[in-house]
């Protein structure tokens, strides 16, 4: 039996790791699939990393070789190139690898760190042929990075989400042209400053509340259709534009990767398509956390390392014996809102306040983020500018909460 | 006054320059104040991409410039590190170019191959 089975050695997985070993735990095994720890950040070569964590400007390798090195003189135990297939309820690990085979493991706690994957095309039903040159940003990236093949030379970038535009800079700077990012919806599913330093620096246009109407080519991609959309997101006859590309790269969403998770009969907030968790990222299965793009997809990996530390935290506390048992309050979300994470926070716990994350399904100037009981309003605090592209935090005291039975989180004018 | 985004980190915090005075307000760190003066003189950027690495599990090694360097010469950096090439053993911030094109900024290696 093991003390503690942690299922990735990515960001979350190492940062909970470093968690719960902090916290006193000795017997703690990581599973990875990949042949080496780090995850996405192996790929994410770019800079931009670790300033709330480290106070410094990092690329992903880097920051993610500090946790490596954090777990070196500790005696945590890594299985790498090792895929977990089962988790079953009573915390058994069913995994495989080409060195033990077939093996289970039974764990006093499970932490859930797998991660999320890329949407692809058959996910969002971009009408056309089917050739070559269309590319998840993410699968690019790799080839790009990790490889050194650059996958094309005239490229559309259909989705504003964060990666792609990072690799409009990337292959930009490879000496590819990026022809243009066409974005769906009314404003930019990435961050801000990515748009700056990954489009307007490049003069790479964005167009925003546009779609790919037609993707053209036999064997390799030859061009692409781009139509304006109405507010309901239909194209709109007549505002097409053909563009010569070889490459269209994906940026279209993640997917946090649960196939674990549900297999194990936890509780998936269909908001998120993470599991549920309480504030000390418990899931609904006792023994069982889960922490980072596994639960929510995150724009920092600082705010993935803090989360994970949180969980990995949590469960040391329940392998040491404390367990908690407190009444949980519900929270729920009105107006823009379109989700938190913890949905649940128990009573009583240790820390003073409660770390609540959320987005937003607009873009909102001059704000005002209410947490009420039914009631009263128990906590409130000011924004200038929300995104959608951009994750929220705040910091509830747990003395707000009081007696509530359930908490409603909204944006006010 | 000009208004600009922060690119300096994530949080991408909202900043106002007066173009005289070069006060920058709206800023959450004192990087604010430098990247907004940059901009409106001479904006910098860090690079990243990669070199070539023989003996290690991969064929590609991360390289970024060691600070931000001048926009102009972000295109001509990636070129000129076309002409170099590593072998493995490397370690995080081990100097594969110094001052590279005089730009005041070494390209140093970002992971352990």
């Amino acid at each position: 039996m093991r003390d503690l089975i942690i299922v990735g050695g990515g960001p979350a997985g190492l940062a909970a790791a470093y968690g719960a070993y902090e916290k006193g735990v000795k017997d703690i095994l990581i599973l990875e699939r990949e042949d080496t720890l780090g995850g996405i950040l192996n790929q994410c070569i770019h800079n931009g990393f670790g300033l709330h964590r480290f106070k410094e400007e990092l690329s992903g390798p880097e920051y993610a070789q500090r946790y490596i090195d954090m777990l070196k003189d500790t005696t945590v135990d890594i299985l790498s190139g090792t895929t977990v297939l089962e988790l079953r309820e009573d915390r058994t690990v069913c995994a495989l690898n080409s060195r033990q085979g077939y093996f289970e493991l039974q764990a006093k706690t499970v932490i859930l760190a797998m991660g999320c994957r890329e949407r692809t095309r058959g996910a969002i039903s971009i009408p056309g042929s089917r050739p070559a040159g269309v590319f998840t940003a993410g699968a690019a990236q790799k080839y790009l990075n990790m490889e050194g093949y650059l996958c094309g030379k005239r490229v559309v970038v259909l989705g504003s989400g964060d990666i792609g535009l990072i690799m409009a800079r990337r292959m930009t700077l490879e000496g590819a042209k990026v022809l243009a990012c066409v974005e769906v919806m009314p404003y930019s599913g990435g961050l801000t400053r990515n748009i700056v330093q990954c489009l307007e620096d490049f003069g790479i246009p964005l167009y925003l509340s546009h779609t790919v109407t037609d993707v053209r080519g036999d064997r390799r991609l030859t061009g692409v259709t781009v139509s304006k959309v109405d507010e309901n997101r239909n194209p709109i006859p007549g505002t097409e534009m053909d563009f010569d590309c070889d490459t269209l790269l994906l940026s279209v969403g993640l997917i946090p990767e649960n196939e674990l998770t549900r297999g194990a009969g936890i509780e998936i907030d269909p908001r998120t398509n993470g599991p549920l968790v309480y504030d000390n990222m418990e899931t609904t299965l006792e023994g069982v956390f889960a922490c980072g793009n596994v639960v929510h997809v995150h724009d920092l990996v600082d705010y993935v390392s803090e989360e994970a530390a949180r969980a990995g935290a949590s469960a040391a506390n329940r392998i040491l014996g404390k367990i908690p048992e407190h009444r949980a309050v519900h929270i729920k979300t009105d107006g823009a809102v379109s989700y938190t994470v913890p949905q649940y926070i128990r009573e009583n716990a240790e820390e003073k306040t409660v770390s609540l994350s959320f987005r937003v399904r607009k873009i909102l100037d001059d704000v005002k983020i209410q947490v009420s009981d039914g009631q009263r309003t128990v906590f409130t605090a000011k924004r200038t500018h929300m995104a959608p592209g951009e994750m929220e935090k705040i910091q509830l005291p747990r003395e707000a909460i009081g007696d509530a039975r359930d908490l409603t989180v909204s944006v006010e004018k | 006054m000009k208004e600009m985004i922060c690119v300096t980190c994530p949080k991408g915090c909202r900043l106002k320059i007066d173009e005289q005075t070069l006060k920058v307000s709206g800023n959450s760190c004192p990087r604010g104040t430098v990247y907004a003066q940059n901009e409106l003189t001479d904006p910098k950027r860090v690079v990243t991409t990669t070199v070539p690495v023989s003996g290690a599990i991969l064929p590609r090694c991360p390289v970024r410039t060691s600070a931000p360097v001048s926009k102009k010469l972000m295109i001509k950096i990636v070129q000129e590190l076309k002409k170099y090439s590593l072998t493995s053993p490397v370690k995080v911030g081990q100097v594969v170019v110094e001052n590279i094109l005089g730009s005041g900024a070494d390209v140093i290696v970002t992971r352990n191959l």
